[in-house]
């Protein structure tokens, strides 16, 4: 009786993961299969046309335009915060209060993040529907992943690092950009990427602060698509299953690239670690 | 031994990263801008004017096409069409954050107190559309009127086979729902609870297309063979039987402006519409000239 | 002096996420509160009403509170036994190399942008209840409890098997060698010691299913009603804010900011449910 159940259980477990696999192997498989006879070189550098499934260059210049100014932005901000964070504060409670806010920050849904934009970044600061109210309320969003990898990297630097430097008669500023840095620079690094592949992936904070022009960007204060938006959108108002997946190829493409370089890094990590 | 670390996380890998998004940035930073410049004329400064447009979806797609054949003679304005729903639009354009607003159903009696100028740049019928397989295919007013209110709930009643109906409305603050409840007599508060919304035309087409229970109402422009459209009253959903008042359910497309916030630009741009280059475009893709 | 400058500005922007913080608490509590407090609009009827009708002033949204916690209730029926065991299975059971290859896949699961769930859900979910399943409608709370369920799946197997691959060796050992087999070390050592950290896996699945938006659109029909069963169309809260969102204005959009303030209520508890979670998994 109890080596049934032992089997039981086994077999469920073995089932669980069968699924959590078939459930992806289905949906990517799905896309690619659905999407990919409209992938070619005039589909991904062509200009968009309301006519046939049209080009999605302008949906790519929108998305590489986020990404640049959304870590443009948080980067620095993130690395000097998390610097700040590990390397100067004192514990106690305003470093909590920090730590505190970076938390919640990271659990608010991109929805309510979308209607903040909406009303700070568009109408408040009237910047309007445009890449740059969009790639402002983005930067709030990754911000505490960029805050959070820089911490844990930050830690990994050995004390003796530290000491050495500051022994050798070098400023606490000057060890910090000559040696600490430079080494957590690969977790840093992989903070961006995961950064990276949160803006690609975001949908609704964007399409409530960018808008839902289908054109070339004449620049950052005009209203524009994502990739992600132009994928919702072709779903939504005309149905275009193919389109939408077309472009969810290239998105799983972009995430893969991402997956695979943080992986690279964390291994170089590792191996340096030796 | 800092160095020796930096050394082992292969500096190429970073440059040639950053490098390569760097390129990636730039070659897109350019054809943005090739997209601005390559189009000029030649004139001095060499910007653009923008005519921003927003409102009605139903508008939307004709304004569009009509911005397009525009910019064919007018290289240096640039006209955004942003699709958001007539009642958005309105408010865009009293505000000030549209120079026009698109509206696909008459201004209400405070929104025209804001001084607001309309311009008809079309007319349009609404056309009650069901799935193709769905036998049905002559409804009374009165009968549309039941099956959004909930009071017919199957297509038996109304001769069809028998199953449940599903409908499908637009969402609240769309031109197309506010003219086509106030020519079918009922309020938003009356339409059934269930139903389906769906926030475009586009979208309501395609739930009905893929739905054999689904009807739902359309603008004109975006009928094809996906779905089969419903007489009214024996009337076709037709361009001929609008302009001869014979079909119900019309409805005019408006570009709505404040005096004081046009561009000589936005002032061109209305013209062509309404010349005949314009209005020949406005047939073409499905509604129904002004003259 | 530069070294004090410094320390300052590195202070600043360690601020900037507090004061991020403020500003998206303090301007979607002000909007959402506005017509409560300075509009006369009772924030009872708000919570408790049945009828959304922007159009003729009828702003209620218990039907959408509703929506929103069978919904995600329903995906944590679904994809927490599915995650659980999945993570059981790749620290537990799975040889190196079947690990190896899960893993990045459900990596890859968690990467997969939101809106592309949608889009397979509403190309396949949809179409198969109502073709397979006999719906007269697919667009239903049943498609949004898949999707949700499918969407939170990442989320739960990677936070329970880092939970469960930090159980020490130890308590293994002296299980197996009290003559336990394998699987019952596992049910009855390995996960009861796991439990904060499994828990923490859910709280965060959930977090994630309240808060989807985009994905959820598409299949969920968008209907005001109150949901009384599987095969209702609904609205969760924050398809109602997507949907709205862009033509809104007035009390009607600032009531889409008091719909925000119910969802960030639920995400608040959350995360002092995690926080009460987390604490107890440090002692």
């Amino acid at each position: 009786m109890r080596k049934f159940k032992d089997h039981l259980l086994l077999g469920l477990l073995w089932a669980s993961a069968f699924l959590t696999v078939a459930v992806l192997v289905i949906i990517v498989g799905y896309i690619f299969y659905k999407g990919f006879r409209l992938i070619d070189f005039n589909f991904i550098f062509g200009d968009y046309s309301p006519v046939g499934h049209g080009g999605i260059w302008p949906m790519i210049v929108t998305t590489l335009y986020t990404i640049f100014i959304s870590l443009i932005i948080a980067t620095p901000i993130g690395i000097l915060a998390a610097v700040y964070l590990q390397e100067y504060a004192k514990q106690g409670r305003l470093v909590r209060l920090i730590r505190y806010a970076t938390e919640s920050l990271t659990g608010i849904p991109s929805i309510i993040y979308g209607l903040f934009g909406a009303v700070f970044f568009v109408t408040t600061l009237k910047f309007g529907m445009s890449i740059i109210a969009a790639s402002l309320t983005l930067t709030i969003i990754v911000l505490p992943v960029i805050i959070r990898t820089t911490e844990e990297a930050l830690k990994t630097v050995p004390l003796s690092y530290r000491e050495g430097s500051l022994a050798l008669g070098t400023t606490k500023l000057q060890t910090l950009y000559k040696v600490i840095l430079p080494s957590a620079m690969p977790g840093i690094l992989s903070g961006i990427i995961l950064s990276i592949g949160r803006i690609v992936g975001e949908s609704a904070a964007i399409f409530l602060t960018a808008g839902t022009v289908a054109a070339m960007p004449e620049g950052i204060f005009s209203s524009a698509r994502t990739l992600t938006v132009h994928s919702f959108l072709v779903t939504q108002e005309s149905g275009d299953i193919e389109l939408a997946a077309a472009v969810g190829i290239v998105l799983i493409v972009i995430i893969l690239i991402l997956n695979f370089s943080a992986t690279f890094i964390s291994k170089k990590l590792n191996k340096a670690d030796y | 031994m800092p160095i020796d670390y930096l050394g082992g996380l292969d500096m190429t890998f970073i440059r040639k990263t950053t490098i390569g998004l760097l390129v990636l940035f730039l070659a897109a930073v350019l054809s943005a801008c090739g997209e601005t410049t390559g189009n000029g004329t030649g004139s001095s400064n060499g910007s653009k004017e923008i005519v921003s447009i927003s409102g009605s979806t139903s508008v939307g797609p004709l304004a569009e096409k009509l911005a397009e054949k525009f910019k064919d003679n007018n290289e240096n304005i640039n006209i955004e069409v942003n699709q958001i729903g007539s009642s958005a639009g309105i408010t865009n354009a009293t505000s000030g954050v549209s120079e026009i607003g698109m509206s696909s159903r008459d201004l209400k009696e405070e929104e025209k107190a804001n001084g607001l100028k309309e311009t008809i740049i079309a007319y349009d019928g609404i056309v009650v559309v069901t799935h193709p397989s769905n036998k049905v295919n002559n409804l009374t007013l009165e009968q549309v009127k039941q099956i959004f209110t909930g009071e017919v709930t199957n297509w038996n009643q109304l001769g069809g086979e028998d199953m449940e109906i599903v409908v499908v409305s637009r969402e609240d603050g769309s031109g197309s729902r506010d003219a086509f409840q106030e020519i079918v007599g009922y309020s938003s508060g009356e339409l059934i609870r269930n139903a389906i919304i769906a926030s475009g035309n586009g979208n309501i087409k395609t739930t009905v297309a893929t739905n054999k229970h689904a009807v739902g109402f359309i603008s004109f422009e975006y009928i094809d063979d996906t779905i089969s459209t419903i007489q009214i009253d024996g009337v076709k959903a037709t361009a001929e039987n609008v302009l001869q008042q014979k079909y119900s359910l019309s409805r005019p497309f408006l570009f709505v402006h404040k005096e004081d916030n046009i561009t000589e630009a936005g002032k061109q741009f209305i013209d062509f519409i309404l010349s005949s280059d314009g209005q020949a475009i406005v047939s073409e893709a499905g509604a129904i000239p002004v003259k | 002096m530069l070294e004090k400058l410094s320390a300052r500005i590195f202070l600043f922007c360690a601020l900037l996420s507090v004061v991020s913080l403020l500003l998206i608490v303090g301007f979607v509590f002000y909007k959402g509160s506005h017509p409560f407090v300075a509009e006369g609009y009772s924030f009872f009827d708000f919570i408790f009403g049945m009828d959304w009708v922007p159009s003729e002033d009828k702003f209620g949204i218990f039907p959408m509170i509703v929506a929103s916690l069978f919904a995600t209730i329903g995906a944590l029926i679904i994809g927490v036994p599915v995650g659980l065991f999945t993570a059981i299975f790749l620290a537990e059971i799975a040889p190196k190399r079947v690990a190896k290859i899960i893993s990045p896949a459900v990596q890859l699961l968690a990467g997969i942008p939101s809106v592309l769930y949608g889009v397979f859900g509403l190309a396949i979910i949809v179409p198969f209840l109502q073709n397979n399943l006999g719906l007269v409608k697919g667009q239903s709370l049943l498609a949004v409890i898949l999707v949700l369920a499918i969407m939170m799946l990442p989320t739960v197997v990677t936070v329970a098997e880092t939970a469960i691959r930090a159980v020490p060796k130890m308590y293994r050992e002296g299980s197996l060698a009290l003559g336990a087999s394998q699987i019952g070390t596992i049910f009855k050592v390995v996960v009861p010691a796991a439990k904060s950290g499994i828990m923490a896996a859910v709280v965060l699945g959930l977090g994630r299913a309240i808060g989807e938006t985009m994905a959820v659109i598409l299949v969920a029909g968008n209907s005001l009603i109150l949901p009384t069963s599987l095969t209702d169309s609904v609205r969760p809260l924050t398809t109602n804010i997507a949907l709205e969102m862009g033509y809104a204005f007035g009390t009607h959009q600032e009531m889409l900011f008091a719909t925000g303030i119910v969802l960030f209520s639920f995400i608040l508890l959350l995360n002092f449910v995690l926080a009460k979670i987390s604490s107890k998994g440090g002692n």
